[in-house]
C-alpha cells in the first residue's frame, strides 16, 4: 500500500463547549478520490477546515513530511494543499481573472502561471468569456468553477473540496463533477466532501461517513453503495 | 479678482491634501476595519521632521536649490514615519486583532495621544515656523492666482493616487491586499500571510501621510504638535464622505470636502451680513448704516464645514458616496 499523502490522528475540533469533531482518524493517500459524506451539522466542513489549518484543532496531521497543524493556513498551498471552502468562498469585488491570479499567488514561475492560466481557460470557457467580470456578478455554478479553477492555479497535490454542488441546478452539479474526474485523472489526489452522497459514491473508490462528529462507517464506495445503513440514511431508500 | 476662482483653487489645494490623509484611513479600514485614529499624528510628524530637516539644511548655509531641501525634509519623514505606521500596528494593534472592536478603536485613540505627547517633548509647544526657502510666484489664472506650491501639492497629489491607484490595482500584492480586504481566510489559503499584508498596509499609509504632512507644513508655512488633530479629523470626515474603505472614494471625498470648505469659508460672510437681510436690515438700521456689514459667522468658522458635512453624511448617507453598504460595526 502505497504511504498516506496526508493523514489525521485523532483530529478534534471544539467551538467553545461544542465537539464538533471527536477524535477522528483518516488517511487519503497519493493519487486517490475519496469522500467524506454525512448528514448536516456531522462535522465535515470542520475537518476539512481543520486540516486547512483555518480554525484550531487537536491531534496529528500529518502531511508527506510535514506537520500541518503546527503550520499556519498560509503555509499549506506552497506545501500542494488547496481547500476549495464550502460556499465558494471567491472574491467577489474582484475581477475572474484576479481571483484566479491570486490562486497562483504563491508562485513565481511567471510563464508557467501564463500556460495553467489558458488551461484553465481552456478546460472551464465560461470563466475565459467572462474573465473581466467581477465574480460577485457570476452566476452560482460559475462562481464553483471559479473558486475550482483558483485552486487549480496553485498547482496542488491535494485538492480539497467542500460541498462543490451545494445550491446547483442538476446540469451544473454534472458539469462540476466532470471537471472533478479529470482533474482526479490528472493525478491530483481529491478529498471530497458532500450532501449528494449517491453522487459522492459514485465518483469516488472510497469514502468515509461521518455522523455527529465521529467515523461511523469506512469502505469502499462499492460496498458503501450496497451497505444498507448507507442505503437507508444516505440514499433515500 | 474672481472669489469663485480663487477658492475652487484653494479647495482643490486642501482637498488634495485631505484626499491622501484620507487614503490612509481608508486602506487601514478597508483591510481590518480598524479607524486608525493616531493617523492625523503620523501626518503631524511628518510635518515635524521635514521641518527638523529643512532647519538644519537651512542652517548650515548649504547652497542648494529650495526644492531640493524641501525634497530633502519629504525623504527624512517618509521612513520616520513608515517606521512609527508599523509600529503602530505591530506594538499597539497586532495583539488586539481578535479583541472586540472596541479595544483597538480606544488603543487608536491612546496611540494618537502617546505620538501628541512624544511630539511635544522633541518639538515643543509653540508652533514651529518652517522656513520660507521656497519662491511662492503667483501665477495668474482667469482672475484669480495660484501659487507654485498650490499647483506643486495638487501635482504631487494626483501622481501619489494615481501610483497608489496602480499599486492596488495592477500589482500581485496589491490584489492580495483587496483580497485580504474581502476574506482574510480565504486569502490566507492562497498563501497570502495576513500579518505581511496588514503592515504593508500601514506602512504605505504613514508613507502617504508623511508626505501630505510637509504638504501641509509648506503650504500653510507652520508645524504644531496638534495640527494632526484637527487634520486627521477632516480627512476621517472625507473617507467617511466618499464611503469609508473605497479608494476612490477617500479622493473623492478629500477633494469635495476641500473644496466644500473653500467655498463655505469664501461665502459664509456674506452670506451671514444681516445687513443683507430685509427683516434683520431694519432692527439693525443703525449699525449697518454705520459699519455697512454686521458678519454673523466669518470665514474664521472654516473648520465647521467638515464636521457639518460628517453629521449630513452619517444621517443621510452612512455608506458615503461610493460606498457599497453600510457598515454596522464599530
Ligand atoms: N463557528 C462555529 N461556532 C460554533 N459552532 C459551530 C461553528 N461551526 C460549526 N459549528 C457546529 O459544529 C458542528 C459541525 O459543523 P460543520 O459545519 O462542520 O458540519 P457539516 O458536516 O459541514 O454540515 P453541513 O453539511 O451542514 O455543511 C455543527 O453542530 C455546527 O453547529
Ligand atoms: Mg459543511
Amino acid at each position: 500500500m502505497a504511504r498516506a499523502l496526508i493523514e489525521a490522528l485523532n483530529l478534534e475540533v471544539h467551538y467553545g463547549g461544542i465537539t464538533a469533531v471527536k477524535g477522528i482518524s483518516f488517511a487519503v493517500e497519493e493519487g486517490e478520490l475519496v469522500c467524506l459524506i454525512g448528514a448536516n451539522g456531522a462535522g465535515k466542513t470542520s475537518t476539512l477546515k481543520a486540516l486547512a489549518r483555518m480554525i484550531p484543532s487537536s491531534g496529528e496531521i500529518h502531511y508527506r513530511d510535514d506537520r500541518l497543524d503546527r503550520l499556519p493556513s498560509h503555509a499549506l498551498i506552497g506545501k500542494g494543499l488547496a481547500l476549495v471552502p464550502e460556499g465558494r468562498g471567491i472574491f467577489t469585488r474582484l475581477t475572474v481573472a484576479e481571483n484566479l491570479a491570486m490562486g497562483a499567488y504563491h508562485r513565481n514561475d511567471k510563464g508557467e502561471i501564463g500556460a495553467d492560466l489558458e488551461r484553465i481557460y481552456a478546460m472551464l470557457p465560461r470563466l475565459a468569456e467572462r474573465r473581466d467580470q467581477v465574480a460577485g456578478t457570476l452566476s452560482g455554478g460559475e462562481q464553483q468553477m471559479l473558486a475550482i479553477g483558483r485552486a487549480l492555479m496553485g498547482r496542488p497535490q491535494l485538492l480539497l473540496l467542500d460541498e462543490p454542488s451545494m445550491g446547483l441546478a442538476p446540469l451544473m452539479v454534472d458539469k462540476i463533477f466532470e471537471v472533478i474526474r479529470t482533474v482526479a485523472a490528472q493525478g491530483v489526489t481529491i478529498l471530497l466532501v458532500e450532501q449528494n452522497a449517491r453522487l459522492a459514491l459514485q465518483t469516488c473508490t472510497r469514502g468515509y461517513v461521518m455522523e455527529s462528529g465521529r467515523i461511523t462507517l469506512a469502505d469502499t464506495s462499492a460496498h458503501l453503495l450496497a451497505d444498507p445503513r448507507v442505503r437507508a440514511a444516505y440514499l433515500g431508500e | 479678482m474672481d472669489i469663485l476662482l480663487q477658492q475652487i483653487i484653494n479647495g482643490l489645494t486642501t482637498g488634495s491634501v485631505y484626499a491622501i490623509v484620507a487614503l490612509g484611513y481608508t486602506m487601514v479600514y478597508g483591510v481590518i476595519q480598524l479607524i486608525n485614529f493616531a493617523h492625523g499624528e503620523v501626518v503631524m510628524i511628518g510635518a515635524m521632521v521635514a521641518f527638523s530637516v529643512i532647519m538644519a539644511v537651512v542652517g548650515m548655509g548649504l547652497p542648494l536649490p529650495p526644492v531640493v531641501i524641501v525634497l530633502g525634509g519629504v525623504l527624512a519623514a517618509i521612513p520616520v514615519c513608515m517606521a512609527i505606521g508599523y509600529l503602530l500596528e505591530r506594538v499597539a494593534y497586532r495583539p488586539l486583532r481578535h479583541a472586540p472592536r472596541l479595544a483597538p478603536l480606544i488603543t487608536a485613540i491612546g496611540m494618537s495621544i502617546v505620538l501628541q505627547h512624544l511630539a511635544l517633548l522633541i518639538w515643543g509647544r509653540d508652533p514651529r515656523a518652517f522656513p520660507q526657502i521656497m519662491e511662492n510666484t503667483s501665477h495668474a489664472i482667469g482672475g484669480a492666482a495660484i501659487s507654485s506650491v498650490q499647483i506643486a501639492i495638487i501635482l504631487l497629489s494626483v501622481a501619489m493616487m494615481a501610483g497608489l491607484t496602480w499599486f492596488v490595482y495592477r500589482t500581485k500584492f496589491g490584489i492580495a491586499i483587496r483580497a485580504t480586504a474581502e476574506d482574510v481566510r480565504v486569502a490566507a489559503l492562497m498563501g497570502v500571510d495576513a500579518n505581511r499584508v496588514i503592515a504593508v498596509t500601514f506602512v504605505i499609509a504613514a508613507a502617504l501621510g508623511a508626505v501630505a504632512g510637509v504638504m501641509v507644513g509648506t503650504y500653510y508655512g507652520i508645524a504644531h504638535y496638534t495640527m494632526g488633530f484637527i487634520l486627521g479629523l477632516k480627512a476621517f470626515s472625507a473617507a467617511v464622505l466618499g464611503g469609508i474603505g473605497n479608494l476612490a472614494g477617500a479622493m473623492l471625498g478629500g477633494i469635495l470636502l476641500g473644496l466644500v470648505e473653500a467655498l463655505g469659508a469664501g461665502y459664509i460672510g456674506e452670506f451671514t451680513d444681516l445687513c443683507q437681510w430685509p427683516v434683520a436690515r431694519d432692527l439693525l438700521a443703525e449699525r449697518c448704516m454705520a459699519d455697512g456689514h454686521v458678519v454673523l459667522f466669518g470665514s474664521n468658522y472654516q473648520d465647521v464645514f467638515a464636521f457639518l458635512v460628517l453629521i449630513l453624511v452619517l444621517v443621510f448617507r452612512p455608506s458615503g458616496l461610493l460606498g457599497e453598504r453600510v457598515s454596522e460595526r464599530a
